[in-house]
């Protein structure tokens, strides 16, 4: 299959840049990561406009609180890991408690880093950034999506985290619609279970539901670019229509998208069967990301077994 | 000079009423950072009633100078300094630290009128002010971007982070203090983490530098002036030598009073000693 690949971070600067005529107040800092995280190509353009904190990623931070304060609409990006872990007091603390309209772009999230290894691979972003109130948490699976993401962040006023990938995912046509903070989007109907994507996993979602229809099962597919706040409207009339959900994240499979629809659904009375696929609590290491998916199951081919197996364990 | 007499017996007179509000707001929450309050008082009351250019009836006002607390755990100075001021009504210091109250425990600029920036993990309230003082650069704008810090906090790494930045950027409308009480949590900053020599240290990250008394009135206004009339494009750090616990006699440079509270017979002791 010929695919077009583009990065999703590559969407995210192309954003900033596209905005940045309309929007004065629009600035961008980075942590000497700016040629890997893309913010480059904004500095070229509006040099003026960038400020390079050095590899000092927590300044980075609560400087961006600094001047979102004084009305100014600062994108800080930087690595995953860093926005959330070394610099996740700042985060906390400079920028959710006090509804800082800051815009927190992590790069580099996932196993797909590859090469890197597991100190650079942020898969435990989304659990953090989900347990942080204020927090909008957006998740875009392709180039498109990133880009469309972006432009929504500058618009919703308060903190949001972007989270963003290193590599080249498929482009998903699908995703190329309009991009509204805390919708979810059906991408396939279907009726005997329903497959869940966040980030880049749509496309190995939607790989997974041809594979099952392809053997008589009816895949609906559900895709959250927004992980926080909830779409609950979409969940719960999957939990009704359909046997139960198999959620795929390129994230641990602890305090994700998976952990956040199961609780959900559970509080709103419509407990279902649901399997994760996602890192199994435990680090990546260095590799390609394609070989990376394969080692830790992240391929359609383990989200379609696990859909085979909750479909055996629930009566139709 | 940079002051008369007359003067300085108004601001003497000003810290000894605030320092009473200290004692007193932290012995009815039970809770509170009363030492490096004291300290800090002189600090406060230069900045508020000499220095600084500021308008109670309008909090918001673009131009006026900013103020952060990035000691947050002092709010009881930072809160008494406001209400004398005219920020909120002196009765709300009754509600510190309670549920429903808008002064909190730590600087919350959402909520408290005049607080200019949220504050209290300490260290990062150097770097919001260098965002601060980086956003009024971009907008041509005059004023101040004042801070102030402990010398504890100053172990913290992400306080030389900002320090880096500020230098890099020529941030010279910003404008720091530390103040230099030397005790800090568990005991003296020289036994838990040396920080000396610390205007060294500040020189040699490309501020501009200098220690001063911080309980002298002429002595603080005079080093304000000679920042703010420089045009180094340098940031300036202030180290102002205080004395923890200032003006109570008992609490005077005893690191337990860092962060506990008086009790009953200790505050009457204390607003004595303050009379």
């Amino acid at each position: 299959m010929n695919r077009i690949m583009k990065q999703t971070r590559q969407g995210y600067v192309d954003a900033l840049i596209e905005m940045a005529a309309a929007i004065p107040e629009l600035v961008v800092l980075d942590a000497d990561v700016a040629k890997a995280t893309k913010t480059c190509d904004f500095e070229k353009k509006f040099p003026e406009r960038f400020f390079n904190c050095g590899a000092a990623e927590q300044n980075e931070l609560s400087i961006a609180a600094g001047l979102a304060l004084e009305g100014f609409l600062p994108f800080a990006t930087t690595f995953g890991v860093f926005a959330t872990c070394r610099a996740g007091d700042q985060l906390r603390a400079s920028i959710c408690y006090p509804k800082a309209n800051v815009k927190v772009a992590a790069t580099h999230c996932g196993i797909s880093t590859g090469g890197d290894g597991a100190s650079h691979q942020a898969c435990e972003d989304i659990a953090i950034t989900r347990a942080m109130p204020n927090l909008t948490v957006l998740v875009p699976g392709d180039y498109e999506e990133a880009r469309r993401a972006t432009i929504a962040a500058a618009k919703h006023r308060g903190p949001v985290y972007l989270r963003l990938g290193r590599d080249s995912y498929p482009v998903v046509p699908e995703l190329h619609g309009d991009f509204t903070i805390g919708r979810a989007k059906l991408l396939r109907d279907g009726s005997d279970i329903t497959l869940v994507s966040t980030g880049i996993m749509v496309s190995e979602v939607l790989e997974a539901a041809t594979t099952l229809a392809a053997e008589g099962v009816s895949a609906r597919v559900l895709h959250f670019p927004t992980v926080k706040p909830l779409d609950l409207d979409p969940l719960l009339a999957a939990a009704r229509e359909t046997r139960g959900f198999v959620t795929a994240e390129e994230h641990s499979i602890i305090g994700g998208l998976g952990e956040a629809i199961a609780a959900a659904v559970a509080e709103a009375g419509a407990p279902s069967a649901l399997r994760r696929v996602g890192l199994k609590d435990v680090f990546g290491e260095s590799g390609t990301a394609s070989d990376l998916f394969d080692k830790y199951g992240l391929r359609a081919a383990n989200i379609a077994a696990e859909a085979r197996a909750l479909l055996a364990s629930v009566p139709a | 000079m940079s002051l008369d007499a007359k003067r300085v017996a108004f601001l003497t007179a000003k810290a000894r009423a605030i320092r009473r509000e200290i004692i007193t707001m932290v012995y009815r929450a039970n809770s509170g950072h009363v030492g490096g309050s004291l300290s800090a008082t002189d600090l406060l009351v230069a900045l508020y009633h000499e220095v600084m250019r500021h308008d109670p009836r309008h909090p918001g006002w673009p131009d006026r100078d900013r103020f952060v607390l990035s000691k947050g755990h002092c709010t009881p100075v930072l809160y008494a300094t406001l209400a004398d001021a005219g920020y909120f009504p002196r009765e709300d210091l009754a509600t510190f630290r309670r549920v429903g109250s808008h002064l909190q425990g730590h600087p919350y600029q959402p909520k408290t009128p005049g607080v200019d920036a949220s504050t209290g993990t300490l260290g990062l309230g150097l770097s919001t002010a260098c965002g601060m003082a980086l956003a009024a650069r971009l907008r041509g704008a005059p004023h101040y971007t004042y801070v102030l810090c402990g010398d504890g906090e100053q172990q913290e790494g992400q306080i030389w982070e900002a320090a880096m930045f500020a230098h890099k950027y020529r941030l010279d409308h910003l404008i720091a203090f530390t103040d230099r009480n030397r005790l800090q949590t568990d005991g003296g900053t020289e036994d838990v983490m040396p920080l000396d020599p610390l205007v060294d240290k500040w020189r040699a990250f490309g501020w501009q530098s200098w220690e001063i008394d911080g309980h002298d009135f002429e002595a603080i206004i005079d080093a304000i002036n000679a920042a703010t009339s420089s045009s180094s494009g340098r940031p300036t750090m202030i180290v102002a030598n205080t004395i923890k616990g200032r003006g109570v006699s008992f609490m005077e440079n005893v690191a337990s009073w860092h962060g506990t509270p008086p009790n009953e017979h200790e505050h009457a002791l204390a607003l004595e000693e303050l009379a």
